[in-house]
């Protein structure tokens, strides 16, 4: 497949455009038509799959399908666990990490399906772009960040009072004395735009960097030496993207597991008092 | 890389997910899940009290054992007792009977022993009677002579 286009750089551009619908009002309103409709698929099968073995979840012996949940449930839950202690953990934010693990594992799961067999797919029902790991879009992860982001505030408005939020704001945590808020105030502004930002982009870089690199792997495979003779190119690129997926597969669930703890950790210290 | 509104498109989205979660799922697996910790619990609870009631009712059998043992034991000891006695009474019944068998007996050696005597005599006395006859035919009288031989057959 590579082998058709002219450079590397056309290559992977082509496999990292998007299903862009631009709006009117100008590029802003546009929406990446392939990140929301393979987010929503991707969560509403994870999601539903959930939802049908849990409808018929027995207090008894579990089945094969009800002991697989339960194990999953039960390790979100055990995390949840041990970082919140502020009230009850089951109204919110333990399935609230629940969704985002979930979640957040089936769009990078993603990055396994070979680009350009997905490419070749959409290709033949005439869309031409068409990116399927939603995580490799910054839109979706800042979505997410964002979101938290906005849980933060609110918990943290709705544990202290708006006023006890804003006193924390200039009072935390250097201490109180009118010398110390300007200091206060800009460490906290710093802490709640660093927040969002690395959670977002840690999910983003990673997954954005393993799209790029099997196709980093794809183009060496093709144009190398091996390549002269179909059969040694085609045994390479197999050998190397293996071996990345392999690898990847250590990602792709450490990733969503750094933006579910960190989903947990951050409401939970919304929650506390200084 | 370029933010544009697919922020906001995932963001709901995103919310939609974990209300559908905290409403559908959470409660649905939490649900069962306790259900069965508490009959689990239960399960323990009531092993615990089967335990509790097999090592009283070990006790009990254990002292009910005891009590059967010394019971037991006193039948046996009465048993013996009235065994003993038996023995005593039937030896003081069958002494008693031989003693009035052998009181009998000697009774009856005695009767016996008179009437050979009383025998003997009338056969003394007929003999002597007899030989006296003999002697005293020619001589004697009979009739005046059965005065004496009354006398001497009433001293024999």
């Amino acid at each position: 497949m590579a082998t058709q286009y002219k450079s590397a750089t056309e290559y992977i551009e082509h496999h990292l455009g998007f299903f862009t619908k631009p709006a009117e009002g100008g590029g802003f309103w546009s929406i990446n038509v392939d990140s929301v409709v393979t987010a929503v698929l991707l969560g509403s099968i994870g999601l539903g799959l959930l939802w049908w073995v849990v409808r018929g979840a027995t207090a008894g012996v579990p089945g094969k399908r009800q002991a697989f949940v339960e194990l999953l449930i039960g390790f979100i839950d055990d995390q949840v666990k041990g970082i919140f202690h502020h009230g009850d953990r089951n109204k919110f934010i333990a399935p609230a990490a629940l969704t985002v693990f979930v979640w957040i594992v089936l769009m990078n799961s993603m990055d396994f399906l070979p680009a350009d067999w997905v490419a070749a797919a959409f290709g033949l029902i005439g869309v031409h772009a068409w990116r399927i790991v939603p995580t490799a879009d910054v839109n979706t992860t800042f979505a997410l960040s964002l979101s938290v982001f906005a849980m933060m505030i609110w918990f943290s408005i709705a544990a202290k009072g708006l006023g006890g939020w804003i006193h924390e704001l200039f009072c935390a945590p250097f201490g109180g004395h009118p010398l110390l808020w300007p200091a206060n105030f800009l460490f906290n502004c710093v802490e709640y735009i660093s927040k969002p930002l690395s959670h977002s982009l840690r999910l983003f870089g990673n997954m954005y960097a393993g799209e790029i690199l099997f196709l980093l792997l794809w183009m060496w495979a093709a144009n190398s030496s091996f390549a002269q003779d179909y059969f040694g190119g085609f045994i390479v690129s197999v050998l190397l993207g293996l071996g990345w997926a392999i690898f990847h597969i250590l990602i792709v669930l450490l990733q969503a597991y750094i933006f579910m703890m960190l989903t947990i950790v951050y409401i939970s210290m919304a929650h506390e008092h200084h | 890389m370029n933010i544009n509104a697919t922020l906001f498109a995932q963001a709901l989205v995103f919310f939609a997910f974990i209300i559908f979660t905290a409403k559908f799922i959470w409660p649905h697996m939490l649900r069962a899940i306790e259900a069965r910790q508490k009959q689990i619990a239960d399960g323990l609870a009531a092993g615990e009290q089967g335990r509790k009631s097999l090592e009283v009712s070990g006790k009990q059998t254990e002292q009910t054992i005891q009590e059967a043992r010394v019971r037991a034991a006193e039948i046996v000891g009465q048993a013996e007792k009235r065994g003993a006695q038996v023995i005593e009474e039937a030896k003081t019944v069958a002494k008693a009977e031989g003693e009035r068998e052998k009181t009998a007996a000697k009774a009856d050696i005695q009767q016996a022993a008179s009437r050979a005597r009383e025998q003997l005599r009338e056969q003394v006395a007929a003999l002597a009677v007899a030989g006296a006859e003999k002697i005293l035919r020619r001589e004697v009288d009979a009739k005046a002579h059965a005065e004496l031989l009354d006398g001497i057959k009433k001293q024999l």
